[in-house]
C-alpha cells in the first residue's frame, strides 16, 4: 500500500513544503526537534488540516485542497501512536485495548486481541487502570490499542521519546517484533539515529520543514547532509552486514561487512543473521600508522575518500574501508597535524559499535 | 410526640418541593451541558453575552428574576403566550412553574461546575478518541461525557440544593398556593406568618435540614464512587 504525501503548510513562520511517498515497512521521518516531522505525522492523520497539498493510500484520497477533500481523522483508518500514551484514564487497559474495535467498519477483522496481547506483553495488564502502569507498559497499551482498531497504517510520534533509556530499551524489541510479524506499514517519527537504524528501511530526513534526503537507512544515516541535520552528536554512519560467528566465552559477535569484519559485544544473536551496525562518528579516531598496544577490538584499514568541515572547528573524514563508509568526526586542528586529505590511506579505530538485529 | 406529625398538608408541601427540584435538575441538565460546552469549547460571537446572560441569576436578586420570568412566561408574556396557544402549556401559578424558576436560579450553578470540568478534560485525548475511528458525537459519549462526570453530579446536586431553597423567584413568579405552588419554604414563610405556626414551621425546618444532609452525603458518595472510577494520568 503506497502512502503518498505532498503538503505546503504555515504554522506561524514555520513553513513545511514535504513530499514523499512509502512504500510499506517502516518509513521514518526523521530530524531535528522543529524540524516539521510531527506536523507532518499529525497532517497525515487528519489531526491538522494543511493548506495545500494532497494526501494519497493505496489510491484512496484522504486530502485533495485543489478539489476541496478532506476525509476526517476518524475516518481515515490510521493507527496513532502518540509521544505520551494518552490512554484513557476511565477505562481499564482492557477498555482502551477495545476501544477501536467499536468504530472499525464491518467485515474488516482486527488483528487478534490475543495475538497482540501477547506480541506487546501486557497479558498480565489487563485489568489494571491505566494509572497504575509505568511509562514504558503506558506506551506499549497505546501501541495495542492503535493496532486493535484494524489500522491501515501505523503512525508513531516519537512512541520513545517520553521515556527514560532503561524504558527505551524494554519497548524497542516490541516494535521490532510488531514490524515482523504484521503487515501494517508504519511511520515512525524519530530524531534519534539508533532508533531509526534499528527499526527503519526507509528514511525521509527533513530540515526545517523540507525534504533533504530520502533512501535506504543506510544511504541517508551515511550521509553527511545528516550531520548538519540533526544532533551532531548522533551523526553516524550505518553499515549492513551479516553475523559470521559469535564468540559465547567472550560474549562477541563478528560481523563480516563488505570487506572488513567488525567484533561487536553481543551474544543473543546467531551466526548468518543479517544486522545492522551503527557507528558514532564522534567515537571514530583515526591514526595515519597502524596502532598497536590499543584496546580497541576493531580497526579498520580504509582510504579517506571525502572530509567536510562544519565550520565549528570540527572536521567529518569519510573513510572507505573496502566498500563501507565509516565516517570519523575529529577537531580540524587533528586534520591539520595528520596532514588529511582524500586518498591518503588511513587506520579508523571504532571504540563504540551498536548492533542491530535485522 | 404528637407535634412531630407532619400533617398532609405539610406532606404535599413536601412532595412538591422533591418534584419541583428534580424535574427542574433533570429538565435543565441537558440545556446546562450545552450551555457548558458552547462557553467552554465555543468560540462565536456573543459568547461573553451567553456567559452574563447565564450567570445572570447568580446576581440579581431574586425577586427580579422572578419578576422577569413572570413578564416572560405569564399567560400574557411573549414566551408565555406562544406555549400557551401553541403547545398547551401554561407555567404561570402552577408547579410547573415553580420548576422553571428553580432550574433558571440553578442554572449558573449547574453550568459553573460542567464548563469546569470541561477545560480541565485533556483534549489530546479527543484526538486520540478520534484516529480510533470515534466521530465527535461518539468522541463526546465515549471520552468527554465520562471524564466531566463529577463536574455533572455536583452541578445536579448543586443545583438540586439551590431548588429546594429556592424562595424569591418562585413565589414572585407563580406565587404560594397550596398544593400547587407551595414548596417547602414558601410553607415554613406561610407558618411563620400565622399565629401559632411554630411547631409546623419546625417540623419542616426538621425535614430540610434531614433532605439537605442526605443530598450532601449522596453527593460525597458518587463523588468518591466516580473519583475512584476516574483517574487523571
Amino acid at each position: 500500500m503506497t502512502l503518498s504525501v505532498e503538503i505546503r503548510h504555515r504554522l506561524g513562520n514555520f513553513r513545511l513544503d514535504a513530499d514523499f511517498t512509502s512504500e510499506g515497512g517502516v518509513t521514518a521521518l526523521f530530524g531535528r526537534s522543529g524540524s516539521g516531522k510531527t506536523s507532518l505525522l499529525r497532517a497525515i492523520a487528519g489531526l491538522v488540516r494543511p493548506d495545500e497539498g494532497r494526501i494519497v493510500l493505496g489510491g484512496d484520497i484522504l486530502v485533495d485542497t485543489k478539489r476541496k477533500i478532506f476525509v476526517p481523522k476518524h475516518k481515515r483508518r490510521f493507527g496513532y501512536v502518540f509521544q505520551e500514551a494518552r490512554l484513557f484514564p476511565h477505562l481499564s487497559v482492557r477498555g482502551n485495548l477495545t476501544y477501536g474495535r467499536w468504530f472499525a467498519p464491518r467485515g474488516i477483522e482486527p488483528a487478534g486481541f490475543d495475538h497482540v496481547v501477547g506480541l506487546l506483553g501486557i497479558g498480565a495488564l489487563l485489568d489494571r487502570r491505566p494509572a497504575n502502569l509505568s511509562g514504558g507498559e503506558k506506551q506499549r497499551v497505546a501501541i495495542g490499542r492503535a493496532l486493535l482498531s484494524a489500522p491501515r497504517m501505523l503512525l508513531m510520534d516519537e512512541p520513545l521519546a517520553a521515556l527514560d533509556e532503561e524504558r527505551k530499551a524494554e519497548i524497542l524489541p516490541y516494535l521490532e517484533r510488531l514490524r515482523d510479524e504484521t503487515k501494517v506499514p508504519i511511520v515512525y517519527v524519530s530524531h534519534a539515529v539508533h532508533e531509526v537504524a534499528r527499526l527503519a528501511d526507509r528514511v525521509v530526513l527533513l530540515n526545517d520543514g523540507r525534504v533533504e534526503a530520502i533512501g535506504a537507512v543506510s544511504e541517508v544515516l551515511s550521509s553527511p547532509l545528516l550531520a548538519a541535520t540533526v544532533d551532531r552528536r548522533e551523526a553516524g554512519s550505518v553499515l549492513t552486514g551479516t553475523v559470521a560467528a559469535v564468540d559465547r566465552p567472550h560474549r562477541i559477535a563478528t560481523v563480516r561487512l563488505n570487506a572488513r569484519e567488525l567484533h561487536v559485544p553481543n551474544t543473543d544473536i546467531e551466526a548468518g543473521k543479517p544486522v545492522r551496525v551503527h557507528i558514532p562518528a564522534r567515537d571514530v579516531m583515526l591514526s595515519t600508522g597502524k596502532p598497536e598496544g590499543l584496546s580497541a577490538l576493531n580497526i579498520l584499514e580504509g582510504t579517506i575518500a571525502t572530509i567536510t568541515p562544519d565550520g565549528e572547528g570540527m572536521i567529518t573524514v569519510e573513510v572507505d574501508c573496502g566498500g563501507d563508509a565509516v565516517h570519523a568526526r575529529i577537531t580540524a586542528l587533528s586534520g591539520e597535524r595528520l596532514q588529511l586529505h582524500p586518498g591518503k590511506t588511513i587506520f579508523a579505530i571504532i571504540k563504540t559499535v551498536a548492533l542491530d538485529t535485522r | 410526640m404528637d407535634w412531630l406529625t407532619l400533617s398532609d398538608a405539610e406532606w404535599t408541601a413536601i412532595r412538591l418541593s422533591l418534584l419541583v427540584s428534580t424535574v427542574a435538575v433533570a429538565a435543565s441538565l441537558p440545556f446546562g451541558v450545552l450551555a457548558a460546552l458552547a462557553l467552554s469549547r465555543g468560540s462565536f460571537w456573543g459568547k461573553s453575552l451567553l456567559n452574563g446572560i447565564v450567570h445572570l441569576p447568580l446576581i440579581l436578586p431574586p425577586v427580579v428574576t422572578g419578576f422577569l420570568l413572570l413578564i416572560l412566561f405569564g399567560r400574557k408574556g411573549p414566551i408565555g403566550a406562544f406555549l400557551d396557544e401553541y403547545l398547551g402549556i401554561v407555567l404561570a401559578f402552577r408547579w410547573t412553574g415553580a420548576a422553571l424558576a428553580c432550574a433558571v436560579m440553578g442554572f449558573p450553578l449547574l453550568v459553573r461546575s460542567i464548563r469546569l470540568s470541561l477545560d480541565t478534560v485533556d483534549r489530546k485525548l479527543e484526538d486520540a478518541a478520534g484516529t480510533l475511528g470515534a466521530n465527535r458525537a461518539w468522541v463526546f459519549v465515549t471520552v468527554t461525557l465520562p471524564l466531566i462526570l463529577p463536574g455533572i453530579i455536583a452541578g445536579m446536586i448543586l443545583s438540586f440544593a439551590k431548588a429546594m431553597g429556592e424562595f424569591g423567584a418562585t413565589i414572585t413568579f407563580v406565587s404560594n398556593i397550596p398544593g400547587e405552588t407551595q414548596t417547602l419554604s414558601a410553607a415554613i414563610y406561610t407558618f411563620t406568618q400565622v399565629p401559632g405556626g411554630d411547631a409546623g414551621a419546625m417540623r419542616l425546618t426538621i425535614v430540610a435540614i434531614i433532605i439537605s444532609m442526605a443530598a450532601l452525603l449522596a453527593s460525597e458518595f458518587m463523588a468518591h464512587a466516580v473519583g475512584k472510577r476516574v483517574h487523571f494520568e
